[in-house]
């Protein structure tokens, strides 16, 4: 299984990369980890003539953690941002998602922002992005712009970019004090695609649940978030009806039937996760702190 | 039926990358996958390829030290990085190759541990678990398995290789105390 | 040193290679050959109306395009029916490249040879094949209903039906105090080895001879079939069979097209081409195995005892058949397992499909053939609210039985009789080894605990070591080096190191001096090949045997030249030395220059054995070499058994399933096994482990999936489940060893032993977990909670439902993508 022939951009900048999708962007993709896109290629189920390697333009690999954000670079590593402890302790969900992102060895090699890029269903961490009212930074010989989760995502494997853009960077809000977070989702095999896979963020303040929100992985063509603040805001972690909340979610979601799961078992699924999840949450917003 | 004659057209790029501490230098074209630049361009065939899709781990290979799948990269851009493949992992700490067949902690593990058989996914272990061990020394027999689950093998049943990655560990602690005590004994 | 070789957990002799990247498979080799690429048929069923390769030729790099119509000879002709049988009344084998209809996708049209599988694949891209696509046949319930046909010489679908009986189980099941019937079935998987088929074929065109390398199971017979196909003389064709990334049953299959077209092509071009299947060709273009359909009916006592069993299977052969009827026959003669039912009927159809061929499986229809019976004995014990493993116990054949003869004939094509087994004894220590007696106060425990675990059981008995023959050839240089040759073939069965063992011990040389060589026609020329667990029992002996020869040569020349009796005589690490006079010796080295009179020393060693360095009186009315002699320290043996060896063993499985989520996890497996004695016990439990991750996979993950148009929906390793080490358990092992009466060695095959009974105990357990029949495998967590649903609804019954017959029926189609329909009705079976 080979790759067919393309024309192979290197280029050192941001700018030069921008320019090649400027005049190739019609028939072009850009590699920045590869692990999606390369084995697409090898099964030749698609054929770009163009490939504009990013991998060793300067600048796009850095992460930084801001009262607001955390903010990553195209050619941040999955691995190098699950390990990164700033990050982790400011917004715990990206490492308790990113764990679940296939295995280390992809993740030393697959980036978060390509995978935001390629709008995956499946992956994970779009799911993330929307949970955080996180952004995608898109940028074209035209300029820049930043583009919410919401508008990012226009359906399974398709997002927003236009031919001659690249996506240069994302941002992953931060949650306010006193939010907890989780992730959790039900695979075949370990580092499998999910079958469903839910990350929650609740937010407990003197006791009282203040938000509970949930999105989803595997279960919707593009990520989107439940607020489940209307049932849930204003009672204990301890009284909250998770069953419930499960029941909504599970009527939220929009189920695939495949060959590993049936529509009904993975909505069966995102009940079970959902519970778990919020309930691991609330009880993270109300840890100690270390 | 037709039989022709014709010599390659693609544009070939020259392709320099550092393989187990040498500078190799071939042509290949830009869609090369670093698996078959390795084996067919360098000659390496210690790395072996299972699927082309990322999933097995056969043609698992240390980029600068981390574990990498040599399947989804391409040469091109592997160039001017440092890769260890499996031919690659015995050379001795300080980089020099020490001539003589030796073997790392790993290897040697294997070995005593049966954790081998037909062979074809092993290279992808060793690699996976070399770099494994130097982030996590002291691994316990659930992160061992957890550790060797992101490659496929289809003869062992795996229970010799995790046997194998707590004996590599056991190795490589007793080669660490034992060059403390020479430099010790030394200084 | 004397500590004896066989039976030990020696380290092998491959590993230093193979761990440090100098292993050499088949595509480490001929790195300047060309490369061949192959258009597969895209459709389950089509005729080929036109291929137009006017875009292919222009490719750069492209060498040659060959369709059906370049070929020549025999290799137009279809491929060879390697078994046939009687009952196989329909066979049918395919092309080298199919010249109109195509009949499973992945099916080769055009082989494409160029500068590199590069290029090859560009070039297959381009070339144009119009197709009328035609009906398709995917499923065995499809297949049986017969209303479209894949090969219109095979009415109803039909390659072969057969029919084995001993006494009249129809009425015995009749006159049974009780009675059940179980309807089952058993799902496609495959054997996926790591590395993909191969082949590389050098032409010299001086010798006008072909030396081609295949990652084979078996090189005497490729070599064989490619020398017929070519019009060549078994003489001048050569294969070898490099090292081999994993077989398991998918490479005993031959010759596969591209073993006949690469050697071909390399004829033909006058250069060195080689073909590297990729990982998705192996999934359309090799063989399955494993799908089946079964109805069970079954009479017994009030213990349990089986008065007679009648199974009636349907047998999905895919495409073609060209390995014969050798998988059905196996369900249907190792269903019987370590039991004695008082009379027994078994029937099969073994029926086309059109999907990849069905060839052996590393297990090779025992599986299937345990899976019918173990439930079977599940749902007596439940039938009569007996303990599991009571009930089998009544069934038992026991140890004085003994040879206990079935009254059938196994695949071997010779009568089906045990030769030793302990069963009782392999029970009790699987019991001992799971704590089964203790199980149900754990399940009481968990059951408060709001868990849900159960405990399964599987048993099996595995005819091993058959024939028709191996050989063993061994040669002592005169360096002391001892060159071992057979002609089988090796996967990582550690072949090298346990043959040395055998070589070791017999002649009484270190291991360090023994070379072990497999599946080279150029060493070793008869061989039939490795499978059927028979490459220990089949070469281990003919080598034991073999070495004796050598052995009692190398005595009597030494006895010669030490003139002593060779009785008196004793090898010990590679000396010959008089027994109790350890300072009257003379080297075996020594004794190999003696064994070659020479007239030219070619070293120093080699002075002793020339013309005039005799010493003592000559005797000159004796020629150097005496009359039925041979020069040289060599022997030469074969083993021939009358027929297989029964290795046995029984697994049990602990798991627990989710309440919520019916996820699936296996606590404990437990594995007793039988291979009669050991060569090394550490290759035989690695065995053993192998063979239950592949069960483990079978009963759990794995299964091709069809959809009604013949096209494999998981034709990848992302989504064809093969288990990582996340899903499969500790496995807990233990032995017995009864050994073989019928070989030298008194060894038993155990490479299969692993994953023949895993589908039934897991099977077992999960049915304990949750209360309900289990009769369809692989189960995913989806089908649990499915069956679950039914369950509550009551559309499958409880177990311990008492004493009425009882139709169990959970059969669901499974060939449609999306979701399952479940059908109650058992269908019609086929005249």
């Amino acid at each position: 299984m080979k790759p067919s022939t393309f024309v192979h951009h290197a280029p050192l900048s941001a700018e030069e990369a921008l320019a090649v999708l400027a005049e190739y962007g019609h028939d072009a993709k850009v590699l920045a980890g590869g692990q999606s896109l390369i084995p697409i290629l090898n099964m030749r189920l698609a054929a770009p003539g163009h490939l504009v390697d990013i991998n060793r333009v300067v600048g796009l690999d850095t992460i930084e953690v801001t009262p607001q954000a955390v903010h990553i670079g195209a050619l941040v590593r999955h691995a190098q941002l699950e390990r990164h402890v700033d990050a982790f302790a400011h917004l715990p969900l990206l490492r308790q998602a990113l764990v679940n992102v296939a295995h280390p060895v992809i993740r030393n090699r697959g980036t978060t922002v390509g995978s935001i890029a390629h709008a995956d269903p499946s992956g994970e961490m779009p799911a993330v992005l929307a949970l955080t009212n996180g952004y995608v930074d898109v940028a074209s010989s035209r300029g820049t712009r930043t583009v919410a989760a919401r508008d990012f995502f226009l359906g399974p494997l398709e997002s927003c970019l236009a031919e001659d853009e690249m996506a240069t960077g994302a941002s992953f809000g931060r949650f306010p004090a006193c939010t907890g977070t989780a992730f959790a989702e039900s695979t075949r095999r370990h580092g499998d695609y999910a079958l469903a896979g839910v990350a929650a963020a609740v937010t407990v303040i003197d006791g009282l649940i203040t938000s509970a929100r949930a999105s989803f992985v595997s279960v919707t063509p593009t990520p989107d978030v439940l607020d489940l603040g209307e049932l849930l805001a204003g009672i204990t972690p301890q009284d909250a009806d998770w069953g419930t909340a499960a029941e909504l979610a599970r009527e939220h979601v929009d189920p695939d039937s495949d060959i590993h799961a049936s529509a009904q078992y993975r909505r069966m699924l995102v009940g079970v996760l959902t519970a778990c999840v919020l309930a691991e949450a609330a009880s993270n917003a109300t840890a100690p702190k270390a | 039926m037709s039989e022709t004659t014709q010599t390659a057209a693609e544009p070939l790029l020259e392709i320099t990358l550092s393989v187990n501490g040498v500078r190799r230098t071939a042509v290949a074209p830009a869609r090369r996958l670093l698996s078959d630049f390795l084996r067919h361009e360098l000659r390496l065939t210690g790395t072996h390829v299972g699927c082309e899709h990322g999933v097995c781990g056969a043609c698992t290979v240390l980029v600068d030290g981390t574990a990498m799948r040599s399947c989804l990269m391409f040469a091109v851009t592997a160039q001017d990085h440092e890769i260890t493949t499996v031919e690659g992992l015995a050379r001795s700490v300080d980089g020099t190759d020490t001539g003589t067949p030796t073997m790392n902690p790993v290897q040697q593990a294997f070995i005593e541990c049966h954790g081998l058989q037909c062979g074809f996914c092993t290279p992808g272990f060793l690699t996976t678990i070399t770099a494994y061990l130097q982030e996590n020394p002291e691994p316990t027999e659930t992160e061992a398995r957890e550790a060797i689950s992101g490659n496929l093998c289809r003869c062992t049943g795996y229970q010799n290789i995790v046997k194998s990655v707590l004996r590599a560990a056991e190795i490589q602690a007793l080669g660490a105390a034992e060059t403390t005590n020479e430099r010790g004994a030394t200084a | 040193m004397t500590t004896a070789m066989f039976g030990a957990p020696v380290q092998r002799r491959e590993d230093p290679r193979l761990v440090t990247g100098n292993g050499r498979y088949l595509d480490d080799l001929g790195q300047g050959a060309l490369a061949a690429a192959f258009v597969r048929s895209p459709y389950a069923h089509a005729r080929i109306l036109d291929i137009d390769v006017t875009d292919a030729i222009e490719v750069p790099g492209v060498i040659a395009i060959y369709t059906h119509e370049d070929l020549d000879g025999h290799t137009a002709e279809r491929l060879p029916l390697l078994i046939p049988h009687p009952s196989l009344t329909n066979p049918m084998t395919g092309y080298c490249l199919a010249p109109e209809v195509v009949n499973h996708v992945g099916e080769a049209i055009v082989m494409v040879v160029a500068t590199d599988r590069y290029v090859a694949e560009d070039t297959c891209e381009r070339i144009t094949v119009d197709y009328e696509q035609l009906p398709v046949v995917v499923g065995l319930e499809k297949s049986r209903a017969a209303e479209v046909l894949v090969h219109a010489e095979a009415p109803g679908n039909c390659a072969a039906h057969m029919v084995q009986e001993v006494g009249d189980a129809a009425a015995a099941i009749a006159a049974a105090p009780h009675r059940l019937s179980l309807s089952l079935q058993v799902e496609r998987s495959a054997s996926t080895p790591m590395e993909g088929k191969g082949v590389y074929a050098r032409w010299d065109s001086d010798e006008q001879s072909i030396r081609l390398y295949s990652s084979t199971q078996t090189s005497t017979g490729v070599r064989a079939a490619v020398a017929a196909k070519l019009g060549m003389p078994l003489a001048k064709v050569e294969c070898i069979a490099p090292d081999v990334g994993g077989g398991f049953g998918v490479k005993i299959m031959h010759p596969w097209p591209e073993e006949v077209l690469i050697p071909w092509a390399a004829r033909r071009l006058d250069a060195e081409v080689k073909w590297v299947e990729d990982r998705r060709e192996h999934f359309i273009s090799s063989a399955h195995e494993r799908a089946q359909i079964q109805d069970v009916e079954v009479g017994f006592d009030d213990a349990g005892r089986v008065l007679g069993l009648s199974v009636k299977f349907w047998h999905d052969n895919g495409a073609y058949t060209p390995y014969g009827i050798i998988v059905p026959i196996i369900t249907s003669t190792q269903l019987l397992g370590p039991y004695k039912p008082g009379a027994y009927r078994c029937e099969f159809f073994s029926m086309y499909t059109n999907t990849v061929i069905v060839t052996p499986y590393r297990g090779a229809g025992r599986p299937q053939g345990v899976f019918a019976m173990e439930r079977t004995m599940d749902a007596i014990a439940d039938y009569l609210g007996l303990d599991r493993t009571d009930v089998r116990s009544a069934n038992f054949i026991q140890v004085e039985d003994m040879p206990y003869d079935h009254g059938l004939l196994f695949q071997d094509g010779r009568p089906l009789i045990y030769d030793s087994g302990d069963f009782p004894a392999t029970l009790a220590k699987l019991k001992a080894l799971v704590g089964w007696d203790d199980f149900a106060a754990y399940k009481q425990q968990a059951e408060a605990e709001g868990r849900r675990v159960g405990l399964g059981i599987g048993c099996y008995v595995e005819g091993t070591g058959v024939g028709p023959y191996e050989g063993g050839h061994i040669q002592i240089e005169t360096s002391g080096r001892v060159n071992v040759s057979t002609g089988l073939t090796s996967q990582g069965q550690g072949h090298q190191t346990a043959f040395a063992q055998i070589v070791a011990d017999e002649l009484g040389v270190p291991i360090e001096d023994v070379f072990v060589t497999t599946g080279d026609t150029r060493r070793f020329g008869y061989a039939v090949g490795t499978f059927a667990s028979r490459a220990a029992v089949m070469s281990g002996n003919a080598i034991a045997l073999a070495a004796r020869n050598v052995r009692e040569k190398a005595l009597r020349i030494a006895g010669e030249a030490l003139e002593v009796d060779p009785g008196d005589l004793d090898i010990v690490d590679g000396i010959v030395r008089v027994k109790g006079d350890p300072e009257s010796s003379i080297a075996l080295a020594t004794v190999a220059v003696l064994s070659n009179p020479l007239r030219y020393a070619f070293d120093e060693s080699a002075q002793a054995a020339t013309q005039f360095a005799g010493t003592g009186p000559m005797d000159y009315s004796k020629p150097p070499v005496a009359e039925g002699e041979e020069p040289g320290l060599e022997g030469k043996d074969y083993y021939s058994p009358p027929r297989a060896t029964f290795a046995n063993g029984m697994h049990a499985a602990i798991v627990e399933t989710d309440p919520q989520t019916a996820e699936i996890t296996i606590l404990r497996y437990c594995v007793v096994h039988d291979c009669g004695r050991m060569i090394n016990p550490m290759i035989v439990e690695g065995q053993v482990h192998g063979g239950v991750a592949q069960g483990v996979g079978g009963a759990l993950y794995e299964r091709m999936v069809y959809d009604d148009a013949g096209q494999l929906l998981n034709a990848s390793f992302m989504d064809f489940l093969m288990p990582y080490a996340s899903e499969v358990p500790h496995i807990e092992t233990d032995h017995l060893e009864t050994p073989s009466p019928l070989n030298p060695l008194g060894i038993k095959g155990a490479g299969e032993a692993g994953c023949i009974p895993v589908s039934a105990a897991i099977a077992s357990a999960i049915e304990d977990a949750e209360g309900f029949p289990i009769t369809s495998m692989p189960i995913s967590p989806d089908e649990l909670w499915d069956l679950r649903r039914q369950h509550a609804e009551g559309l499958i019954p409880d177990l311990r439902r008492g004493s009425r017959t009882v139709a169990m029926t959970n059969r669901t189609t499974k060939t449609t993508k999306t979701t399952k329909t479940s059908s109650t009705t058992p269908a019609t079976p086929n005249a």
